[in-house]
C-alpha cells in the first residue's frame, strides 16, 4: 500500500522543492491532484474552514489545476509536434501476470480537454463563490465540485481503460451528488437517483467494452489499444470490434444524455445552477464526445456503429430541439439545448468529423456554461422561480446579464461570426462531405439549426424582452424580490434548513464574482471561433491533427470553397431563425400561444419531450415495480418467511415436546440416566456377539 | 484370584447403589448411595490396575475419589440448606425445576 503511493509522494516532495525538470509528466500529476487535494482538504476540514475560506480554497485549486494544464500546453508546445505525448505512471497492484498501472496520458487531446473542463470549472467555481452564498451547504459544495473537477480529470488524463472506467464511474457519482445537492427535495433525490442509474447503463456497458478489448488486444493501456488498433483489424474477426463499437457507444449516449438515455438530463436540473453549467452543460456530458474521439478507430471499425451513432445523434438534435422549442422552465430550455448541441457533436465525431466536434465542444462549454450563469443570475432576481411565462422585461434591470445571455443565446443560435457558427458550420460541412447516409444527418444537422435559432431567441424575448414583471419592476428600484421557500418544479413548501438553497438565494447580478466569470465566458463565447476559420487559420485542427491522422477519414476534408458556403448556408438559416423568433415573440407576441391552442396535441408532445419518461415509465419502471411488489407480496412473505418462521417454529413446537420430560423429579432423572446406561451397554454386549 | 470375582462385586455393589438411588427418597441415603456406586466403580478400576500390571487404573480411582469428596461436601451443603430453610427433606417433593406447563 505504502509502496504504490511511493511515486506520488515523490512526485509532491520534487514540486515542494521546486519541480524537477526532467521529469516529464510533473504538470500532469499535479493537474490530476490538485482538485483532488482541494476536496479532500474542503471535505475533511469542514469544520474548521469559515466558508468564505472553503470557497477559496476550492476556487484556488481549480485555478492552480487550469495553470498546471496551460503547463503541460506549454510542455507539449515545446515538443515535436509527432511525439506529444506522455504516458507516465506506476504499478498499484499486481495478478494474474498483469499489472495495474495508474497511467495518466497527456497528448493533444487529453490536454485540450483538460483545459475546457478546468478553465470552465475555474470560472463556474469563482461565480459559485457568490452564487452559493446563502446556501447552508457551501463547504460541502465545494468539496463536492473539487471532487466532480478531479473525476473529470482522471477520466481525461487516463492512461488506461481501467482508469478510465473509474473516473467515468466517479464523474456520475459526483454528479449524483450535486444532482442530489438539495436533499430535502424529494424531487431532487429522485433526479440524481435517475441520473445515477442511467449512467450506471453506460458504465456497464464501457465495462464489457472494456473486457473485450483486453481480451482481444491483450493491453488496456490507451496509446497501446490505438497503436494496435489497425493491425488487429484486419487479423481478427469483425463480430466482436462491431460489440466494442456498440458498447463505446452506449457508454457514451449515456454520459452524453443521447436518445434513447436522455431523459436523466432535464430532470439533472434539480441541481444548483453552477453545477448544471459545470456538469451538465460544459464538461461532464461532453465526456460522451471525448470518448468517441479517444478511440475514435474502435468506432469507425463498424460501419452499423458510426450511421447508428450519427443517426440517434441527430435524432437527440431533433427531438430535444423540438422539445425546447415549447418548454416554460428556464433550465429546462437550455438542457434541452445541450442534449442537442451534443447531438451534433456525437453526430458529428460519428462522421468522422473530430477536430470539429472538439472545437465545437470547446465553444459549447463557454457559451453553455455562460447561459447557464446568466439564467442562474435571473433565477436569483426572480426568488427562484424558473418558470419562463411568470418572467419578462428584464433587460432595463439587469442590463450586463442581458448582454452576456444575448451573447450566449445568439452563439447557440448560430449567429455569424460568433464561436458557435464556425464551429457547428464545421461539423456540418465535415458531415456533409462524408456523402452518402450522411447527407441525411446533415440535412437534420440544418433543420436543427433553424430550430435551435429559434428557441434560444424565444428565452431571450421572454425573459429580458416585453412588460416587466412584478419582480423586474422591484428590481428597477434596487429591490431584489424574496419568497417563500418554494419547490420551483412542484411549488411544495420546502424546510430551511440543511439542504434547501437557502431562505434569501437571490443574488442577481449585483456580485463582482459572478460578473468576472460571465464577462470572461462572454468574451470566450464571442471570440473563440476565431482560432479555426477555414482557409484562414486552424489551430484546432493542427493541434489535434496527430490524434487523428491515423482515421481512415483523415484526408477527407470538404474544400475551403465548400465550408464557406456552409457557412453561408448557416448564417441565413441562424438568421432566419432569428427573425422568427423575434416575429413571433416581438411584433406578433401571443401567436405561439395560439397556436398552442390550435394544436394541442402537438404542444402536449413537445412539452413532454416526446413521451419518452411516459414511455419508460411504461416499460420499465412500472413493470419492474410491479415485480418488486410481487417479490414482496409473495417471496418476501410466503418463501423467505417461510423458512424463517418455519425454522423457528421447527424448535418452538420440538422444545414444548422435549420440556415435558423436565419433570423436576430427581430420582426419575437418575431412572433415566442409569436405565440409558443400561440400554447402551446392553446394545454394545448384543453387538459384540 | 479370578478378575470376575472383583467386577461381579463391584457389579454388584453399583447395582445396589443404583437401586437406593431411584428407590429411597431421603437425600442423605441417596448421597449414601452415590458413594456406593462410585466405590463399586473403584473396584472394577483397581481391579483392572492389577489384571494388567500398571498404575492408570489406580490413578483413576484415586480421581474417582476426589470428585467423591467434592460431591459429598456439595451434597452435604444441599442438604443442611434445606434443612436451615425449613424445606422437606424428600426429593420428590424438591420439583421446583419442572416444567410449569
Amino acid at each position: 500500500m505504502i509502496s504504490a503511493f511511493t511515486p506520488l509522494l515523490a512526485h509532491a516532495a520534487d514540486f515542494a522543492e521546486g519541480a524537477r525538470p526532467e521529469d516529464p509528466s510533473l504538470w500532469g500529476w499535479v493537474l490530476l491532484l490538485t482538485p483532488l487535494l482541494g476536496a479532500l482538504v474542503i471535505g475533511l476540514g469542514y469544520r474548521v474552514w469559515s466558508e468564505r475560506a472553503a470557497g477559496l480554497i476550492g476556487t484556488a485549486a481549480i485555478f492552480l489545476a487550469f495553470g498546471a494544464a496551460l503547463a503541460c500546453l506549454v510542455q507539449l508546445l515545446g515538443m515535436d509536434p509527432e511525439e506529444r505525448h506522455i504516458l507516465a505512471g506506476f504499478t498499484y497492484a499486481q495478478a494474474f501476470g498483469v499489472d495495474f498501472r495508474f497511467d495518466i496520458y497527456v497528448d493533444q487531446l487529453s490536454v485540450m480537454m483538460a483545459l475546457i473542463v478546468t478553465g470552465v470549472s475555474s470560472l463556474i467555481h469563482l461565480y459559485s463563490v457568490a452564487y452559493m452564498k446563502s446556501d447552508m451547504g457551501y463547504r460541502r459544495f465545494f468539496a463536492y465540485l473539487n471532487f466532480f473537477v478531479f473525476s473529470m480529470l482522471l477520466l481525461v488524463l487516463a492512461g488506461n481503460m481501467l482508469l478510465l472506467v473509474i473516473g467515468w464511474g466517479f464523474v456520475g457519482a459526483a454528479s449524483y451528488l450535486l444532482i442530489s445537492y438539495w436533499y430535502r427535495r424529494s424531487s431532487a433525490t429522485k433526479a440524481g437517483a435517475k441520473a445515477f442509474v442511467m449512467n450506471v447503463i453506460g458504465d456497464v456497458a464501457l465495462v464489457i467494452a472494456a473486457y473485450l478489448l483486453w481480451s482481444e488486444l491483450n493491453t488496456l493501456t490507451i496509446p497501446s489499444l490505438l497503436a494496435n488498433a489497425d493491425d488487429a483489424f484486419t487479423v481478427s474477426p469483425s463480430a466482436t470490434y462491431t460489440a466494442i463499437a456498440f458498447l463505446l457507444m452506449i457508454g457514451a449516449f449515456a454520459k452524453s444524455a443521447q436518445v434513447p438515455l436522455q431523459t436523466w438530463l432535464p430532470d439533472a436540473m434539480e441541481g444548483p445552477t453552477p453545477v448544471s453549467a459545470l456538469i451538465h452543460a460544459a464538461t461532464m456530458v461532453t465526456a460522451g464526445v471525448y470518448l468517441i474521439c479517444r478511440m475514435h478507430p474502435f468506432i469507425e471499425i463498424s460501419d452499423a456503429a458510426s450511421i447508428t451513432a450519427a443517426t440517434l445523434g441527430t435524432a437527440t438534435l431533433l427531438i430535444a430541439a423540438t422539445t425546447a422549442l415549447v418548454q416554460t422552465d428556464l433550465k429546462r430550455i437550455i438542457a434541452y439545448s445541450t442534449m442537442s448541441q451534443i447531438g451534433y457533436m456525437i453526430a458529428g465525431a460519428a462522421a468522422a468529423a473530430y477536430s470539429a466536434s472538439m472545437f465545437h465542444l470547446m465553444t459549447h462549454a463557454f457559451f453553455k456554461a455562460l447561459l447557464f450563469m446568466a439564467a442562474g443570475s435571473v433565477i436569483g432576481a426572480m426568488a427562484g422561480i424558473q418558470d419562463v411565462r411568470r418572467m419578462g422585461g428584464f433587460k432595463k434591470s439587469m442590463p450586463f446579464t442581458y448582454i452576456v445571455f444575448t451573447v450566449g443565446a445568439l452563439t447557440l443560435a448560430g449567429f455569424p461570426l460568433l464561436s458557435g457558427f464556425w464551429s457547428k458550420d464545421e461539423i456540418i460541412s465535415y458531415t456533409l462531405h462524408r456523402g452518402g447516409y450522411f447527407t441525411v444527418i446533415a440535412a437534420g444537422m440544418y433543420i436543427g439549426a433553424i430550430l435551435t435559432a429559434f428557441y434560444s431567441m424565444r428565452a431571450v424575448f421572454l425573459v429580458f424582452h416585453g412588460d416587466p414583471s412584478p419582480e423586474a419592476k422591484e428590481l428597477e428600484g434596487g429591490h431584489i424580490a424574496h419568497a417563500d421557500p418554494v419547490n420551483p418544479a412542484t411549488g411544495e413548501l420546502e424546510t430551511t434548513d440543511v439542504g434547501f438553497p437557502g431562505a434569501d438565494h437571490q443574488i442577481a447580478e449585483r456580485e463582482g464574482e459572478m460578473k468576472v466569470a460571465m464577462g470572461t465566458l462572454a468574451f470566450l463565447a464571442i471570440f473563440a471561433g476565431l482560432v479555426q476559420i477555414p482557409g484562414v487559420t486552424a489551430v484546432i485542427e493542427h493541434w489535434l491533427e496527430p490524434v487523428f491522422e491515423d482515421s481512415r477519414y483523415h484526408d477527407s476534408i470538404p474544400s475551403y470553397t465548400a465550408q464557406w458556403i456552409g457557412l453561408g448556408v448557416g448564417a441565413i438559416i441562424a438568421i432566419t431563425g432569428i427573425s422568427i423568433a423575434y416575429w413571433a415573440y416581438i411584433r406578433k407576441r401571443g401567436v405561439t400561444e395560439r397556436w398552442a391552442e390550435r394544436f394541442p396535441g402537438v404542444n402536449a408532445w413537445l412539452l413532454n419531450a416526446w413521451y419518452f419518461d411516459w414511455l419508460y415509465d411504461r416499460v420499465f419502471v412500472r413493470p419492474v415495480a410491479a415485480f418488486a411488489v410481487f417479490c414482496n407480496k409473495v417471496i418476501e412473505r410466503y418463501v423467505v418467511d417461510g423458512i424463517v418462521t418455519g425454522t423457528t417454529s421447527l424448535v418452538k413446537d420440538g422444545a414444548a415436546r422435549v420440556r415435558t420430560l423436565q419433570s423436576g423429579l430427581a430420582r426419575a432423572y437418575a431412572l433415566t440416566l442409569i436405565g440409558g446406561t443400561i440400554i447402551i451397554a446392553l446394545y454394545f454386549v448384543v453387538v459384540s456377539k | 484370584m479370578n478378575i470376575s470375582w472383583y467386577i461381579a462385586l463391584s457389579a454388584v455393589l453399583f447395582a445396589i447403589g443404583a437401586g437406593g438411588l431411584v428407590a429411597r427418597r431421603s437425600p442423605l441415603v441417596m448421597l449414601l448411595c452415590l458413594e456406593i456406586m462410585l466405590n463399586g466403580a473403584n473396584l472394577s478400576l483397581v481391579a483392572f490396575a492389577r489384571m494388567w500390571g500398571d498404575g492408570g487404573g489406580q490413578i483413576f480411582a484415586l480421581i474417582v475419589m476426589v470428585v467423591a469428596a467434592c460431591e459429598v461436601v456439595v451434597g452435604l451443603g444441599l442438604i443442611v440448606a434445606l434443612y436451615r430453610n425449613r424445606l422437606p427433606i424428600d426429593i420428590d417433593e424438591l420439583d421446583e425445576l419442572k416444567d410449569p406447563a
